[in-house]
């Protein structure tokens, strides 16, 4: 396996709260990987030291062979790691196709071929009929698609998502694991996710990392880790098994 | 620019077409006032849209542009009193003065994280001391200010912008086109979109590959240079040169009004601010010296509220409503 991310013994402390502590993990290329946990488990935070929001205390993460940790987010993303947030930011004042086009400026040389390649897009994330929209006005599922897109039309080898399915409603969470599925299979992108929805995670994800209080507990495929005792006990709950 | 051409609906070319040659041709019919009425607006356009293009696009709020105009000026005027540089070659002086202060500005804010409010604190603070620094100044006369003398023999040397009205009206016309057509080209140019994506959510932007302090930084510095050239402008029009007057904060908001009444962040609002704005000051001028109300004051106080009945009217700008009015969707121009 060649992995296209590696995170080795990764730690950030906030003053006295060790949020996360000391984890590693692969992730190979063309996989989709999710991150699971309870609130407050460090998922957002492993995320925002790979994706350059934030520097790691300790520990390194490798990229396509080279070290990314510490690295700015704007330096990150042009490495090929794009994405999304927990809680969803577009660009309100601008259409929905002028939010894509930005991101697809990153490896367009103009503004043509960056129009035609977010129209492209958003046609594969059902947005094509809002594109003149401003995206202040989308409804939710919208926007988390619309975050998508544009974390997508930056081209990247890695696509982080951050709970994308929070707050959709089921069929659109299906809707959302089909595109994302479709992606993957058609372009081989690498998927990294954190997500609460089991029903997504099992049904995307090839191997899964559970955190607890910033520690991995259990990694592995998703039948396997939702067997596992300890990840029973402190997140899923017996009655999630049944 | 041929796309930009053609991205502009039919009625709208004929319209910018008309008033053009009516600018161009007023000059046959229009007296000394109106001329020198228009001459301003077109100053304020110019300046307004440099100071536009900084936080209509990018989003990072200046309130001390007087800096830039006053560098601008006492330059271009110091190189042609003291070594007779011609302000067509005095303006590249200006631009880089102005835009390497303009760029340390920046630089101390947009590398040690000072945004918003405290980014303005900052450009106010630049433009105070300075104002202070020129005050002392020797070698421009200090707080006595800088003249530009009236020469006899250079009477009609348009080149060194030593000429009546007309060259100034016209001069002045083509800077505010000038800047129409550049900020209209970059607002639709990979700079433009980046300066948007910065200006709408910076930490989103930056998640899409986007450099932010390489682009905040292209905004202040081409904005300081714009600016700059207007204090060119400035210094051989008026023929003086305070530091009182041109480094002043309220000359920092008189230049900031034209663009905010008329639409912040669009290319035409600048213009049509100044051209609301600039009136109302002379016809508020007129109209209390003919009441013969003179206490000092009272034009500010009818000004200020004209201003309030504006915005609260049409808080996005006098722009995007007459551009609705007139059916323009999308993105307003």
């Amino acid at each position: 396996m060649t992995a296209l991310l590696a995170a080795t013994n990764l730690s950030k402390r906030f003053r006295g709260l060790v949020a996360v502590d000391g984890v590693s993990f692969e992730v190979a290329a063309g996989e989709i990987f999710a991150v699971i946990g309870p609130n407050g488990a460090g998922k957002t935070t492993l995320f925002a030291m790979i994706a350059g929001a934030l520097a790691p205390d300790d520990g390194t993460v490798t990229f396509a062979g080279a070290r990314i940790d510490g690295l700015t987010a704007d330096a990150v993303c042009r490495r090929g790691i794009g994405r999304t947030f927990q809680n969803v930011r577009p660009f309100p004042g601008l259409s929905v196709e002028d939010n894509v086009t930005i991101g697809a400026l990153l490896r367009r040389p103009d503004m043509r071929s960056a129009r035609k390649h977010a129209r492209a897009v958003l046609d594969a994330l059902d947005l094509a009929d809002k594109r003149t929209v401003m995206a202040s006005s989308l409804t939710l599922p919208d926007r988390k698609r619309l975050e998508v897109a544009r974390a997508l039309a930056t081209d990247p080898k890695l696509l982080l998502l951050d709970e994308v399915m929070a707050g959709l409603r089921p069929t659109e969470a299906d809707r959302m694991v089909a595109i994302l599925k479709q992606l993957n299979r058609d372009t081989g992108m690498t998927i990294l996710l954190i997500e609460h929805v089991m029903r997504a995670v099992m049904a995307l994800a090839s191997r899964v990392l559970v955190l607890h209080h910033g520690a991995a507990i259990a990694q592995g495929t998703p039948q396997v880790v939702v067997h596992d005792p300890a990840v029973i006990a402190s997140y899923l709950g017996a009655e999630a098994v049944g | 620019m041929n796309d930009l051409w053609r991205s502009i609906e039919g009625r709208g070319r004929t319209v910018l077409a008309c008033v053009l040659v009516v600018l161009l041709a007023l000059p046959l019919v229009a007296d000394r006032y109106v001329l020198s009425v228009l001459t301003l607006i077109f100053y304020f356009a110019y300046v307004g849209q440099a100071w536009n293009l900084m936080m209509g696009y990018a989003g990072q709020l200046s309130l001390g542009h007087a800096l830039y105009v006053g560098l601008g000026g006492y330059v271009s005027a110091l190189l042609w009193l003291k070594l007779g540089v011609g302000p067509w070659l005095g303006v590249f002086a200006a631009i880089a003065v102005a835009a390497s202060f303009g760029a340390v500005i920046g630089w101390l804010g947009f590398r040690f994280g000072i945004a918003g409010v405290y980014f303005a604190l900052l450009t106010i603070a630049f433009a105070e001391f300075t104002r202070i620094g020129f005050d002392h100044l020797e070698l421009t006369g200090g707080a006595a200010g800088l003249f530009l003398p009236f020469e006899e023999k250079r009477v009609g040397e348009w080149w060194n912008l030593r000429g009546g009205q007309l060259l100034f009206y016209y001069l002045a016309l083509a800077l505010a086109s000038g800047a129409v057509l550049l900020v209209a080209l970059i607002a639709r140019s990979r700079l433009g979109y980046r300066w948007l994506a910065v200006r709408e959510d910076e930490t989103a932007a930056r998640a899409l590959g986007i450099d932010a302090f390489a682009v905040k930084m292209a905004a202040v510095v081409i904005s300081s240079a714009m600016t700059a050239v207007g204090g060119v402008f400035y210094a051989f029009y008026y023929n003086n040169l305070f530091p009182s007057q041109v480094f002043e904060i309220s000359r920092s908001i008189e230049l900031i009004l034209a663009p905010i009444v008329g639409g912040l962040g669009t290319v035409f609002g600048p213009v049509v601010g100044a051209f609301v704005l600039t009136p109302v000051g002379e016809i508020l001028i007129a109209a209390t010296s003919h009441l013969g109300v003179n206490a000092p004051g009272v034009k500010a106080v009818f000004y200020g509220i004209t201003l309030i009945v504006i915005i609260c009217i049409m808080p996005s700008g006098v722009w995007p409503r007459i551009a609705g009015v007139f059916g323009l969707k999308g993105r307003v121009p």
